[in-house]
């Protein structure tokens, strides 16, 4: 075996900027929320999924979302389970790109904030600079690229920094304890706690390590911390809430959108978690 | 060496890294940590070796064509003999150094992707061996081509899962494996077939292929003495057989020639891109979605490559060609008929870019890859030819 390569990280040009101090408009409005007692409830709606999304989107702000997640579908969704799988799909086979979303997002109007949920590979495709921009540009405050770990998020982030986008970041169950303080420094806008070892997806019964990850990053940030991952019933929202400021909830509405419930419907299962969370 | 360790962060040159879910970069951190642990603990090299002899057959033969040679015009044909191994191809080499080493790293079960199947059955195999549990994902469109590996699967005990989306090939059965690792990495190894993937995959699994070079190297040195051939070729898909015999030339005058399907030329066609945990060439469309690989093999229908060949194609140490479904089918007759050896659609791959660019290549030495067997493209070679 050779010796160990001599360039550093740094050298590689992969050092990882410090956060900015300031809370872009995801975080503030979170905390805001959070500050008036509220859990925070934040649905994910699969962007160029029907004609119709954009309504979805509509409706589900409208029924007591605090900020919605809008997948941008990719070709090789590997942390997303059958339902988002589908969704993806049948979207690329309609014709979405990230384009065509973009556009249809800057005339969106939801009242609440967006972030875009995609994975490297568009952006990096684009440039990160044109990726950020484009993102500030159609009114998303904020991006999540699950296959972009904290070790990887320099490149990109400072240009989403430099364009006022809020990057998200995962912080998972595996993680060790001095893991955790460096991936919730780095985040914006919220830490997405990833509740369970899986890909996303309805479960029967809530993981208890949604609980567990939610109490170990409640230690150590006062940043919102959202849990996602397997978070599929208003009464398991309830429960991981009784740990995490709040929850994002994706198969469980894709599934329903799959099913054909329409805008109508979407609004209706998020207005019941809202009012579940409420309620506790 | 001939080829270096990679960057800290995992790349060659600006390829590589470690584009994984949160949830793996803690397993792959562990995985480096044990494979660099491993490699240097001789107890371990010595168990592998043993198996890699006793077990697997090697060392694998260098086979000097004469035949061949004259039907080509007087290129000097040699073969390494990957073929001859314990399962058919070279794939055993990487699994059961893997396998080794999820066992001492305490894991219990396996997981793998593959394409043609040689390299699930390796693992397989390989788990059957050390009685470990064995489930392989392989796309819905390759179970049907390669019927034959899928039984021979679940004769060693594997569980074989179809990946039904996309492309339902090797590239669907990525990610299918990756989102089992995604959930079972506590007790699980995800035994990754080629050098792709994240840190350390592409480095360890090069590592443990350099014995083909290695063997190679020498094995040339006696028969030319004490020289190199002038080319060194191999099929790349994700390009672990020619790593592997790369790394034993890279330090020498010898040209390096990876060969590509035409449906599949991710050096050829691509342009830099991350998927599958690394950034490397990648077939993609005008916004950075991953296109669908064409290629008779299903062993290199993989829009990808690993990052390794990315950067020996941009500095210019090895070149990458391509070739046609209709090329190859002629270089897998040219074998079998000249030297009574049938090869497996990958190598035949690079049988069939030398035997299209004979004339230039008259009078010089090439030394190829054959990396496996052809039993498993029997039957869709009889469907072809009739």
């Amino acid at each position: 075996m050779t010796a160990p390569s001599s360039i550093t990280a740094a050298e590689e040009g992969l050092t990882v900027p410090d956060a900015p101090a300031e809370p872009g408009t995801l975080e503030t409005a979170l905390r805001a929320g959070r500050d008036a007692g509220r859990k925070l409830l934040v649905p994910y709606v699969t962007g160029g999924y029907g004609t119709d999304w954009a309504e979805v989107v509509r409706a589900v702000a409208d029924a007591g979302a605090d900020a919605i997640e809008i997948g941008v579908p990719f070709s090789d969704p590997v942390m997303d389970g059958p339902v988002i799988q589908a969704a993806s799909e049948e979207a690329l086979r309609a014709g979405a790109t990230p384009v065509t979303i973009l556009e249809e997002l800057r005339g969106i109007d939801a009242g609440v904030p967006l972030a875009v949920m995609t994975y490297y590979n568009l952006a990096f495709h684009m440039g990160h600079e044109r990726f950020a921009d484009s993102l500030a540009e159609a009114g998303v405050a904020g991006a999540i690229l699950p296959d972009l770990p904290l070790e990887e998020v320099g490149p990109w982030a400072t240009a989403a920094d430099a364009a006022g986008v809020e990057t998200v970041l995962l912080a998972a169950p595996t993680a060790p304890d001095e893991r955790l303080p460096r991936v919730v420094a780095r985040a914006r806008g919220f830490v997405y706690a990833v509740g369970l070892l899986g890909v996303t997806g309805e479960r029967d019964a809530l993981a208890a390590s949604s609980l567990v990850i939610a109490r170990r990053l409640k230690a150590v940030t006062d940043k919102p911390v959202l849990v996602g991952v397997g978070v599929s019933t208003p009464e398991q929202a309830v429960e991981v809430c009784s740990v995490a400021d709040g929850v994002v909830i994706g198969s469980a509405l894709m599934r329903r959108v799959l099913e054909g419930v329409g805008p109508t419907g979407a609004g209706a299962f998020v207005a019941e978690v809202r009012a579940a969370l409420d309620a506790s | 060496m001939a080829l270096p360790e990679p960057s800290p962060s995992g790349r060659f040159g600006e390829f590589g890294g470690r584009y994984v879910p949160e949830t793996l970069v803690p397993a792959c951190l562990d995985l480096e940590a044990a494979f660099r642990e491993a490699w240097a603990d001789t107890a371990f090299r010595t168990q592998l070796d043993d198996l890699l002899r006793d077990y697997a057959g090697r060392p694998s033969p260098l086979t000097e064509c004469h035949r061949l040679s004259e039907e080509l015009g007087g290129v000097r044909m040699l073969l390494k003999r990957e073929d001859l191994n314990h399962t058919g191809s070279h794939k055993i080499n990487n699994v059961l150094g893997q396998a080794l080493l999820a066992q001492r790293m305490g894991k219990t079960r396996l997981v793998a992707e593959t394409g043609a199947g040689q390299h699930g059955v390796a693992t397989a195999t390989a788990a059957a061996l050390l009685g470990m549990e064995c489930m392989v994902y392989m796309g819905e469109v390759d179970m049907a081509r390669q019927a034959l590996n899928v039984f021979r699967m679940r004769l060693l005990g594997a569980e074989v899962v179809p990946a039904l989306s996309g492309s339902r090939t090797l590239k669907d059965a990525v990610n299918e494996a990756m989102r089992d690792w995604v959930a079972t990495v506590e007790n699980t190894h995800y035994c990754l077939g080629s050098v792709m993937g994240p840190h350390p995959y592409p480095w360890m699994v090069r590592e443990f292929h350099t014995v083909i070079g290695t063997e190679a190297r020498a094995q040339c040195a006696q028969l030319l003495d004490g020289g190199v051939p002038d080319v060194v070729t191999a099929c790349v898909g994700g390009g672990s057989n020619a790593i592997g015999i790369f790394s034993g030339f890279a330090d020498t005058e010898a040209e390096l020639v990876g060969v590509e399907p035409a449906g599949g030329a991710a050096v050829g066609r691509g342009v830099p891109g991350v998927v599958h945990g690394m950034k490397s060439y990648l077939m993609q469309d005008e916004f950075g979605q991953v296109q669908e690989a064409q290629s008779i093999s299903a062993g290199l229908d993989y829009p990808g490559v690993g990052p390794e060949h990315s950067h020996l194609s941009a500095i210019g140490r090895a070149r990458y060609e391509q070739v046609t479904d209709d090329e190859v089918i002629a270089a897998f007759q040219l074998l079998s008929r000249t030297e009574g050896i049938i090869p497996a659609l990958e190598p035949a791959h690079a049988l069939a870019w030398v035997s299209r660019d004979r004339e230039a290549l008259a009078g010089r030495t090439v030394l190829l890859n054959l990396s496996g067997r052809g039993d498993k493209d029997v039957g869709q070679m009889m469907e072809i030819l009739g």
